[in-house]
């Protein structure tokens, strides 16, 4: 019961903000509303018991990503509102609609699940964590340590990219300088 | 019951939502914020075959697309601040420069 009550409020919740994420003019509203559609997608890996990925999902996406994101922030201009030329509008809901009605005819279809069996097969009485653990770090070694590589790489180029004059202010530019300290009856 | 056709139907929603985000956005930093909904939503999917199915590869698969996402971030927001420190926007269109 708490499931069913729990998956709708989820799902409509996720798509809803998700929805603001991708409609939404303002940086601001569209990190927020991304962020807590995150929070809420680990409350789905909760209810399905991969508890240690829900918590994955909160340090990682939560915590890092969107913390990284709203660092960028500071670079970008993020109060002003994004100007979209939005040509073709209606051809792209009309995609997004028809790809959205394929994947969920796709997905209802009945599943013959006979010749499937799991590869790795969660064990009785064992904790996920301690599952996801044994199986990582034995069947997955390798995938495991080219990750971490990696994120090594990725590291070193976001150094390399994002320090390069940093001394120089980005948005202590002179026009928007003079934008500001020029009255505003001037024009 | 909640049934593995349920949650595969809310990520097909999810995935077409960042779908349209990623075909209606001009902004570079929308763009990456439609891709971030795409890859939670395949996410979703995975951990829910894992969970029908019994099966830890599900879940290990969407840890790899974590931290694929991740690290896409990190590389990523470092050039879109090399494009804004060039070209003072982030606009598709504004760098559109190879016309031909």
């Amino acid at each position: 019961m708490y499931e069913i009550v729990a998956f709708y409020l989820f799902s409509a919740l996720t798509i809803g903000l998700f929805l603001v994420t991708v409609m939404s003019k303002n940086v601001l509203y569209a990190m927020t509303s991304l962020a807590a559609g995150m929070v809420l997608i680990s409350g789905f890996f909760f209810i399905l018991g991969a508890d240690f990925l829900g918590v994955v999902q909160l340090i990682v996406y939560v915590g890092a990503v969107m913390a990284l994101y709203s660092f960028a922030m500071m670079f970008f201009d993020a109060t002003k509102d994004i100007k979209e030329k939005n040509t073709n509008s209606g051809l792209v809901f009309l995609l997004g609609g028809l790809s959205a009605l394929v994947l969920v005819l796709m997905f209802a279809a009945p599943i013959h699940s006979d010749a499937i069996q799991a590869l790795y097969p969660m064990h009785e009485g064992v904790g996920n964590a301690q599952d996801v653990g044994i199986v990582l770090f034995t069947k997955y070694l390798i995938p495991f340590e080219v990750a971490a590589v990696m994120l090594l790489v990725a590291m070193i180029a976001g150094i390399i990219l994002a320090g390069k004059k940093m001394d120089q202010s980005l948005t202590e530019n002179t026009s928007a300088d003079d934008e500001i300290l020029t009255p505003k009856d001037a024009k | 019951m909640i049934s593995l056709t349920h949650y595969l139907i809310v990520s097909a929603l999810i995935f077409s939502v960042g779908l349209v985000g990623v075909l209606r956005r001009r902004n570079l930093l929308m763009l990456f914020f439609a891709t971030e909904v795409m890859l939670n939503a395949v996410n979703i999917a995975f951990a829910a075959i894992s969970h029908y199915y019994n099966d830890l590869t599900g879940q290990m698969f969407a840890f790899f697309v974590i931290a694929i996402a991740a690290s896409e971030v990190a590389v990523g927001l470092g050039i879109l601040i090399v494009l804004y420190k060039k070209h003072g926007s982030l606009d598709l269109d504004d760098l559109a420069n190879m016309r031909g």
